[in-house]
């Protein structure tokens, strides 16, 4: 997993559905491995392939289109309901994304997305319609993600928009640190509201 | 000043503020299960460090356990291997296990209350998204990703931002034969399967404050569905009354202690919520789902919504989720037919939900084509089921009684719906594939379930009732 994220910019997978739920991301059958690694193969499996097949893809999903790629997948709302599996995220790590940008994420997805150094981007409505559209004019179409400036744009139009993400979490990503480090910093403020309380 | 009650549980946990940043909240309670504590357990590794104390964690075993044959070992290797990790990661750690073969095994939302583990004024986390159920005894309880599983692990610790505050109120009286299970169907259609998305929701109101323990549990535990953080019910007489006595209930003084706190569990008269709906309980019918998201339900006398009706930004998916279920816009939802029938889940496999069951269908059939799974919450609603000869009623009218886990609800053991059948269901999503690939969820109460059993088709229940 690379730690630590700031400036991506590449072309973007299209998705716009709404409501994607975990259980799409990443079916309940492939949770069965007790290691983080390899569920990007499984990664919108049903949606993937005919009858569970790997030789059967379905050649309309827009993972199995060769002129879609790219670090960023766009999703419609409410992306990554359901489910607290947090194999959803780490699928869509492991294929490779680095962002997810949506106009509404489910929250425990977003947390596990953060945990994972997978930067969740919150447009609005009608950012995300331009994102759609700029993909659907040119399938290569370039988005820049500054983590920094908190910004996102569409290369070739110059469009932008600014997104939300709190200070704390910002510097996380920004250098790598996760939230297990921090609180096991801050153990002997833990202990002594233990104490308190007991 | 005022607060509500989510405010004076989340007050009394918190240790600390990161400036501009979450609060680091205490965790009273963490339940764990097979599939999704394995890698937090090999982070603690990597680390090289501890649980911080395992008396405050609980583990079952209950995902991917087949219902049938428990005795057996395992027979799929990958669940096995599961089951396994989580034997050895208890042991290695000193956590309590109730595993295969433990009389308190089952649904880890289940057993949790029914031990009296669960209690009001608590924080409680689990890696599973219907953890909210816990919050029906008046406590802030939530699903949370298996890094966060480690974070609780390693500190009893966790990094959460305050949500905003919702409060349902849901008055006056439910028709016979309407349940909590159609009274957050209804809540849910109404608000959508995101209408809660950055709230934690109070429940309350009349129509609440009449249910048992066990039916609070089925609302707050579909509260994800609608996108909420949590779900919580003020503690009362039914909540405290339901405790007492439970295995791991405060006893003697300590009871005296517990129960002079949780009667200040209430939101106060003046509390401010955020957001405010209200319900009148007399309006809401059995419900039935017809569609792939929670939110996609309506009353048994209504039809399937025309796409024309919605935005036209949200046809496309609407579109699919119908075409997905082979159903058609306009058309109603009763006289659908129904191949298999499932009852259980941490929504509703208590031994209420089994009691209503029996009573529904003693004395009558399993329609011809249909297949009937009767899954129990835990080895002891299975126990209990035994002793009062419920589990004989099934069995004449032609269904299985089979062994406690979340079977069909995500199908993660054998327990799957075939492609394309459809599956009225107990449980709490209808997501396509939850039940196995290509397979159709009807979500619905228990008595809705039982009508299905025994005549192959979504029926209205109350035409059975009077």
């Amino acid at each position: 997993m690379s730690k630590s994220i700031n400036i991506i910019t590449s072309s973007a997978v299209p998705l716009p559905i709404e409501n994607v739920d975990t259980d799409q991301i990443i079916p309940a059958r492939f949770l069965k491995a007790t290691s983080r690694d390899g569920f990007g193969k499984n990664l919108f499996r049903d949606w993937r392939y005919e009858n569970d097949n790997e030789a059967t893809p379905k050649t309309d999903f827009v993972l199995n289109n060769p002129i879609y790629s790219g670090k960023i997948l766009v999703a419609g709302k409410n992306f990554g309901c359901g489910s607290s599996r947090e194999h959803a995220a780490w699928a869509i790590k492991d294929a490779g994304f680095d962002v997810v940008v949506s106009s509404f994420f489910a929250d425990i997805f977003k947390n596990n997305a953060l945990n994972n150094f997978l930067l969740p981007v919150v447009v609005s409505d009608s950012f995300l319609q331009q994102i759609f559209q700029a993909i659907e004019k040119d399938a290569a179409a370039v988005i820049e993600v500054n983590l920094t400036e908190q910004t996102i744009t569409i290369v070739a139009t110059k469009a932008a928009e600014r997104f939300e993400i709190n200070a704390y979490k910002k510097t996380c990503l920004l250098n790598g640190y996760d939230d297990i480090d921090f609180l096991l910093s801050i153990k002997d403020n833990i202990k002594a509201y233990e104490a308190q309380i007991n | 000043m005022s607060k509500t009650l989510f405010e004076k549980i989340w007050d009394k946990h918190i240790v600390q503020q990161i400036e501009d940043g979450p609060s680091v909240m205490y965790i009273d309670k963490h339940f764990i299960h097979e599939v999704t504590s394995p890698q937090a357990f090999a982070g603690l590794e990597k680390r090289g460090i501890g649980v911080h104390n395992a008396k405050q964690i609980v583990a079952t075993a209950d995902h991917n356990v087949p219902t049938l044959n428990q005795h057996l070992p395992i027979q799929e290797e990958l669940s096995r291997m599961q089951v396994d990790k989580l034997i050895h990661n208890c042991k290695k750690f000193g956590i309590e296990l109730y595993g295969l073969g433990h009389p308190y095994q089952g649904i880890v939302h289940v057993i949790g209350p029914e031990l009296g583990i669960t209690q009001p004024g608590q924080t409680i986390v689990c890696g599973d998204s219907h953890t909210s159920t816990h919050g029906a005894f008046g406590a802030i309880a939530f699903g949370i990703g298996t890094s966060e599983v480690e974070m609780v692990l390693a500190t009893q610790c966790l990094l959460q931002s305050k949500p905003k505050l919702m409060r349902i109120n849901i008055d006056g009286v439910l028709q016979n034969g309407v349940t909590s299970k159609d009274i957050i169907l209804h809540i849910i259609a109404l608000t959508s399967a995101s209408g809660a998305t950055g709230y934690a929701v109070e429940y309350a109101g009349s129509a609440i404050r009449s249910l048992s323990m066990e039916a609070r549990m089925t609302i707050c535990n579909m509260s994800i569905e609608m996108g909420a953080r949590c779900g919580l019910i003020a503690p009362d007489e039914i909540t405290f009354n339901y405790i007492k006595g439970r295995e791991f209930a405060p006893k003697d003084n300590d009871w005296d202690k517990a129960l002079a706190y949780w009667q200040t569990l209430f939101s106060d008269a003046d509390a401010k919520f955020d957001t405010e709906i209200n319900i009148n309980a007399a309006d809401i019918e059995p419900m039935v789902t017809y569609g792939t998201n929670p939110g996609m339900g309506v009353g048994i006398s209504q039809t399937i919504p025309l796409a024309e009706t919605l935005a036209e930004k949200d046809q496309p998916s609407y579109l699919k989720a119908l075409q997905y279920m082979g159903l058609q816009a306009g058309n109603p939802m009763k006289g659908q037919k129904v191949d298999y029938v499932f009852i259980g889940s941490c929504t509703n496999s208590r031994i209420e939900d089994l009691r209503q069951v029996a009573n529904f269908v003693k004395g009558k059939q399993e329609a011809a084509d249909v297949e009937v799974w009767i899954v129990p919450g835990s080895k002891q609603v299975e126990q209990q089921a035994q002793a009062e000869g419920i589990d004989k009623v099934f069995q004449e009218a032609g269904f299985v009684l089979r062994q406690p886990g979340c079977s069909a609800c995500l199908g993660m053991n054998e327990d799957k719906i075939p492609a394309g059948k459809y599956c009225i269901s107990t449980s709490n999503r209808n997501f396509e594939g939850r039940q196995g690939p290509n397979a159709r969820t009807f979500l619905a109460s228990p008595l809705t379930a039982a009508v299905a059993a025994i005549t192959g088709k979504v029926g209205d229940v109350r035409e059975f009732l009077n």
